[in-house]
Parts: C-alpha cells; sequence; structure tokens
C-alpha cells in the first residue's frame, strides 16, 4: 500500500472531477440546486455572519459553526427546519489548526420533503498538545438534549478524539477496553504500530 | 418511554431489592456484547449494554490503506452482509474520484446486493429462532440460506467476504448461464420463505412470546434516531431506497413495508417481509439488466480524491448505513466514518428492556437486528 | 510359594507392584476407550469474540452438520464444555474474558484457533486494539486458517483434533 504510492508518478483523476464538489463560497452561483439553497438561505437568514455555509450540494448543505453557537444553531434546525434525529457524528482531527472538528450529520424522518436531505453542521473544539480526555480544553457543549440520538455517538467520540461534551449525562467510555491509557486512538498523533 | 429516565443507567442508585446481571460476552443470549442488567424480582429495573468486545479500529487503519486496498476490511464488520457495507463506501469514492459507473455494473450491483440482504437476514432469523428456543426456526434458515449463498459464491468466487464492489463498478462480470440459475434458485427461495409464516410467524407461541414485548412508539422511534427494520416497524416510512435511491432502485419496482405495532413481533416481521421485496427486485432487476457491456471503469492506479468530504448512505439489512469521507488530496483517505445502523439502534436497547421480564431480553435484544461486530468497527 | 514370597513386611510392597502391572496392563485399552467417549463428545463453547461465527454457526447449519462427526451445537454451559473454538479476532477488551472462560472449563480442554486473525492477527495485524493472535492467552491445539474457513476447513480442524485426541495420554499421571 504505501510502497504503490511512493513510487508512482501518479496522475490522478481529479481534472476530470466536476467542481461541484470543491465549491467552497457558493452563496450566488447560479446553478446550485434550488431546494438545497433555501434551507441554505433560511439558516443564513436567521444567522447572519455567525454561521458559515461551507457548501450546497445535491441532497447536502454543510454549515460550519462556532462552538459557542452550536447549540443555538441546533435548537433552530429542529424546531423550525425540521431535522429530527443525527445519522452520524464523527470527529475529524486536524493537528496543524490545532482544532479537533465535530460533525453532525442531521435528517429528519417527519419531514417527507426533506427526507433526501442531509443536513451537515460542524463545529470545531480546541486541540491539545498533551491531552487529558474530560480536564482540558477540548470542550464542546453537547447536543444530546436535542437530538437525542447523538447520546452513543457522543460517547464514542469522547473516547476516541479526547472531546469532552459538557452537558452530555453519561460521558463514559463506551468500545474501547477498559484500561486503555493511551493518546485517543483517532487522534492522528497516535500512530499504529508498524507503520 | 420514560424520558426522565438518565440515559446509559441509573446504575448508581442500588438498594438490596436489586440485583445486577451481567448477560454476556459468554452468554448465548448475548453475542459478542456485555448487557448489564438490574433486576427486581424478574423484572428489569435498567439495562447498560456494554459493546466494544470486537472493536477492531477499522477507521482508524483506513487512514492508513489507499482507496481501493480498504475495501477487504471495511467489508469485515458484517462479513455476511459484505456488499451492502461497502456499498456506501464505494458509492463515496466514486464520487471523490468523479466516475460513472457503466449501467450493467450498476444492476450487478443491485442484484449481489439484495442477495447479500436475504444471506444476512437469515442468518439474524435463524439467531432470532434459537434464542427463542424454536429449533426448527435454526435449521430451515440456516439450510435455505445457502443456496443464496451458492449463487453469490458462483458470482464473486467467494463464500461470504466477496469484496465484490469496487470504485467504478464490480470486479467481475457475472457467469455465464448465471440468469438463469439465479431466477431458478430466487423463485425457489421465495417459495420455501413463504412457508416460515406458517411455523414460526403465524405461530401462537411465538406470538405471545413477542407480541407487546419492547414496544418502541412512533415518537421514540423518531427521536432516537432508530433505522432500518426498528424505524419501519414502529409505523415510520422511511427506506434509503426509495426515499434517496442509489444506482437503479429508481426504476425498479418495489414497495417498502411498515407495520403499525412496534413491538418485537412486528420487528422481528419487517426482516421476512423485506426478503420477499427483494426477491421481487432481484427479479426485477435480472429482467431489465442489460445483456451485456463492461462491468468495470479502469482506474488509474492509486487514485487520489480531491480537497473534499462526501456522506453516502444506502439500505442495508439492518438499516440506513451511511459512509463520511474525508479526503485530503493523498491516495489515502484523510478519515472514514461508518454510521452503521447497529451502533445507531443500540441506543434504544435500554429504553425497551425497561419493565420487561428477564426472560424476554434475549428476543427484545435481537429483535433490534443487532450485529455486534458493525455496531463496534 | 506365593504364601512365602508375600509377608507382612514386603505385602504394601507387592501390592503396589501388582498393581503397577495391572494397571499397565489395562492402561491401553482404558486409555483407549476414555479417548474414544472425548473424541465423540466434543462440546464447544458457547463465546464467539469476531465474526467467524458467522462459519461457525453455518457449520452446525443442516448442509454441513458437524454433529454427525460428535462435535455439539455451542448451546451449553461452559462448566460441561471441553472445547473451546476462539471465532476470529481476539481484542484487547476480549482477550481477558476469554482467558477467564478457559480458566472455568474443567480438564480435559482443547483449544482450536478458528480464522487468520485468531492465529497470526490477520488483515488486523496492524490494529491498535487487536492482539496479534491467541498463542499468548491460550494453548492451541489446531490451527484453522482461512478468512472466515469454509466450514468445511472447520470440520477438518475439528477432525484432526479428534486424531490429535486419539493419540493423546489419556490420563497424565501414568
Amino acid at each position: 500500500m504505501s510502497s504503490d504510492s511512493d513510487e508512482e508518478p501518479i496522475e490522478t483523476t481529479t481534472e476530470e472531477n466536476p467542481k461541484s464538489t470543491k465549491v467552497s463560497t457558493v452563496e450566488k452561483e447560479p446553478e446550485l440546486p434550488k431546494f438545497e439553497k433555501g434551507i441554505a438561505d433560511k439558516i443564513v437568514e436567521k444567522f447572519g455572519t455567525r454561521i458559515k455555509v461551507a457548501f450546497v450540494k445535491p441532497d447536502r448543505v454543510r454549515i460550519n459553526v462556532s462552538r459557542d453557537d452550536v447549540k443555538e444553531v441546533a435548537s433552530f434546525l429542529r424546531d423550525v427546519l425540521n431535522f429530527d434525529h443525527a445519522e452520524s457524528v464523527s470527529g475529524v482531527d486536524y493537528p496543524q489548526d490545532k482544532e479537533i472538528e465535530v460533525v453532525y450529520h442531521l435528517g429528519s424522518y417527519t419531514d417527507s420533503s426533506l427526507s433526501r436531505q442531509i443536513l451537515v453542521l460542524a463545529t470545531r473544539a480546541q486541540r491539545e498538545e498533551n491531552p487529558i480526555p474530560g480536564n482540558d480544553a477540548t470542550k464542546l457543549p453537547s447536543l444530546r438534549e436535542i437530538f437525542y440520538s447523538v447520546e452513543f455517538h457522543e460517547r464514542e467520540i469522547f473516547e476516541m478524539f479526547g472531546v469532552f461534551f459538557q452537558g452530555h449525562p453519561d460521558n463514559r467510555r463506551l468500545l474501547l477496553p477498559e484500561d486503555w491509557a493511551d493518546l485517543p486512538p483517532l487522534r492522528k498523533d497516535f500512530a499504529i504500530k508498524g507503520r | 418511554m420514560n424520558t426522565e429516565l438518565p440515559p446509559g443507567l441509573a446504575l448508581q442508585k442500588v438498594d438490596e431489592r436489586i440485583m445486577t446481571l451481567n448477560v454476556g460476552p459468554q452468554h448465548p443470549g448475548s453475542g459478542h456484547m456485555r448487557i448489564i442488567v438490574q433486576i427486581d424480582g424478574d423484572f428489569i429495573v435498567a439495562c447498560d449494554p456494554d459493546p466494544g468486545y470486537v472493536h477492531r479500529g477499522e477507521e482508524k487503519m483506513a487512514e492508513y490503506r489507499n482507496y481501493i486496498t480498504n475495501i477487504p476490511h471495511l467489508e469485515r464488520p458484517v462479513i455476511h452482509d459484505s456488499c451492502n457495507i461497502l456499498y456506501p463506501y464505494v458509492l463515496g469514492v466514486e464520487e471523490l474520484l468523479g466516475i460513472e459507473v457503466p449501467e450493467r455494473a450498476k444492476y450487478i450491483r443491485v442484484i449481489a446486493a439484495e442477495l447479500n440482504r436475504c444471506v444476512y437476514t437469515m442468518y439474524w432469523l435463524a439467531i432470532y429462532g434459537i434464542f427463542l428456543g424454536h429449533s426448527t426456526m435454526f435449521m430451515w434458515p440456516a439450510g435455505d440460506r445457502e443456496l443464496l449463498i451458492d449463487l453469490l459464491e458462483k458470482m464473486t468466487g467467494a463464500r461470504v467476504t466477496h469484496a465484490h464492489f469496487v470504485p467504478g463498478g464490480v470486479r467481475n462480470d457475472l457467469p455465464p448461464n448465471f440468469e438463469d440459475v439465479c431466477l431458478r434458485q430466487v423463485n425457489y427461495f421465495e417459495k420455501r420463505i413463504k412457508e416460515y409464516a406458517a411455523i414460526f410467524y403465524d405461530n401462537p407461541i411465538l406470538i405471545a412470546r413477542t407480541a407487546n414485548t419492547g414496544v418502541l412508539s412512533r415518537e421514540d422511534a423518531i427521536r432516537l434516531g432508530t433505522t432500518g427494520s426498528v424505524l419501519r416497524a414502529s409505523g415510520v416510512d422511511y427506506d434509503i431506497r426509495k426515499k434517496e435511491p442509489y444506482d437503479v432502485y429508481e426504476e425498479l419496482d418495489f414497495q417498502t413495508n411498515v407495520l403499525k405495532e412496534g413491538d418485537s413481533y412486528a420487528r422481528s416481521k419487517i426482516p421476512w417481509l423485506d426478503m420477499l421485496e427483494s426477491c421481487r427486485i432481484i427479479r426485477h432487476a435480472l429482467q431489465k439488466m442489460p445483456k451485456s457491456g463492461s462491468v468495470r471503469v479502469k482506474l488509474k492506479p492509486n487514485p487520489k480524491g480531491g480537497d473534499a468530504s462526501v456522506y453516502k448512505r444506502v439500505e442495508s439489512g439492518r438499516g440506513s448505513l451511511g459512509c463520511y469521507i474525508v479526503s485530503d488530496k493523498k491516495p489515502e483517505p484523510y478519515r472514514v466514518k461508518l454510521s452503521v445502523p447497529s451502533f445507531r439502534n443500540l441506543i434504544a436497547l435500554p429504553y425497551l428492556l425497561k419493565g420487561e421480564k428477564l426472560g424476554n431480553m434475549p428476543s427484545v435484544y435481537w429483535s433490534l437486528n443487532y450485529w455486534p461486530v458493525e455496531a463496534d468497527r | 510359594m506365593l504364601k512365602e514370597l508375600i509377608t507382612p513386611q514386603n505385602a504394601n510392597v507387592f501390592i503396589g507392584k501388582l498393581g503397577d502391572i495391572l494397571e499397565k496392563a489395562i492402561d491401553k485399552p482404558l486409555g483407549y476407550a476414555i479417548n474414544w467417549g472425548r473424541i465423540w463428545s466434543l462440546w464447544p463453547v458457547h463465546i464467539e469474540t469476531a465474526c467467524c461465527s458467522v462459519e461457525f454457526g453455518a457449520a452446525s447449519s443442516p448442509r454441513y452438520d458437524v454433529e454427525r462427526f460428535g462435535i455439539i451445537e455451542a448451546f451449553g454451559s461452559l462448566r460441561q464444555c471441553d472445547l473451546i473454538v476462539v471465532q476470529g479476532t481476539i481484542t484487547r477488551k476480549m482477550a481477558p474474558r476469554l482467558r477467564l472462560v478457559y480458566d472455568q472449563m474443567p480438564e480435559p480442554k482443547y483449544v482450536i484457533a478458528m480464522g487468520a486473525c485468531a492465529i497470526t492477527g490477520g488483515l488486523y495485524f496492524d490494529s491498535y486494539n487487536v492482539l496479534p493472535g491467541i498463542d499468548g492467552i491460550l494453548p492451541v491445539d489446531v490451527y484453522v486458517p482461512g478468512c472466515p474457513p469454509r466450514p468445511e476447513t472447520l470440520i477438518q480442524g475439528c477432525m484432526l483434533l479428534q486424531e490429535k485426541i486419539k493419540r493423546m495420554k489419556a490420563r497424565k499421571f501414568v
């Protein structure tokens, strides 16, 4: 695997890639899908510059929020836009930015017009070089009171990235062994053996 | 559902009437996980699932392998549903690399995915039968699923771990004369699973044991974010194949099954009804499939994704299965997250078991369509 | 003649010797009988550790049916079991539990390592939570390779174990 990647002078296929995957500032381009644009506009209308719409693609809208606003935005999404559950919560570690991103993928069962849509709500927590899970600055407000379904997902993020969720009533270990004393394993500075 | 119930558990509050039991990991009614239950007499007061016994770090390993070599290990969480668990990953990689899949490959994928859904569900049904002490219901599905495994083996070359879906299509074309054999086997299979109604689903003992146990109301099913058969048994019509069709599901003729009751019986019936629909899908797909053509786009070696992220989801044997891939212009993905239905349904277990009898625990637990290896990843 | 040989002083010695002779005389047939009994009633423990349990389940399905070789489906108490089939990957969380289960089984007990993960770690050789094989935890009798092994391979592994038991000493103190 790694030997392949070293020797190959690869030509990537990204040239043929439609540019839509790379859209970052998208507010006023004409070819954007209408319905998704409407969702993004509603959120922008409410929160203005406090949020940033990262992309609008068919069926997918992504918003970046700061950690102070995430609860407010989430309750707006639930109460006004009818997103009623979180499908997945993922953490992504960015050591260069000194931040850990937590991404909520929200969907809706009750609103049939939203059944194709996934709203991606991303927020970032401060990253510590020497993490002490639960006792350092890597903290985020928990969304469990807004979306019940994030309960186990947030527990998983806590043990895999060391992000402590304030307000989560049950920040215990879920998947890792009880005696795990190493770094949280999905952080980029945790190297697996032999690699 | 009692909303005041603290999540996870009130394991702290223990008085002397309450007894704490560890069910699993060595227990015929638990599988690869531990369920800590507190019982008062015969009734479960609180329950705390403890997964993680098969946590193998798939997501970390995926960051060290390139997009193609990730395929074999990403299907291991559910080896008997391996086509479906690879599906969202493959769709995601195709979107990242900008690949258009040939028409015939799309049909082959749908056929393989539906066959695999049946294989998974039959195994699940066999274990559900033995959990309820119904030995015939272990033997029948375990024997009948071998028919479909034979088909998949002809198609892909492996018994359970197929690794058949690759970005750009499928690995191999169908073997000669496959369509006829497939049609014959699927017709026989459909006839055979209809017989299960008489011995299992209409069985008064089964109904007495599973009806009205572990009831999940529609509101709770939505609020807890459950998926797949659990959600549809609670009366929410949500199937990714209908709602967000991928590949050629839009052109195929099938319906989704919804039951209103939300109890263990309804949850155990939905997968069986889904299998009957799968047979319809397979027959229709075999009819509509282009008779020849390429099945795979040649990729450049070691493909690289752009600077993008993608979230794709499919309907697997257990429910909506999502894959979130972040790429950073390297041959290896920056992050792969599998959002697996078993993990999403597990959250309902403490709520369902509260107030149930201990004897109902295996039937409620397994009716969640739960596969522990997948939940742990 | 015999009376002269056996005196009160050496009676114990003589009986001891007689016992040895008797034991040697019946040891072989007795051992054979004991081993014969063990071979045809191997009871596996019901502990699944990973995905190989799917194929373990398939092995007791009607098509493969391990029961005809004297290996009974795994649905009993572990205090009555004498075989542990380690079905795949052993994670760091499962390893202490596996050893605990093994320690609770009565002697004699046999171990089959099923699948590449149980032998060397297999596909998960570089995972942070997976042990590189179970050799560090349990003494393995038979290795069954494959990822996952087909049910036929598992059955062959069980028959190899039976072959091995047949050649083992039935009683260790002889």
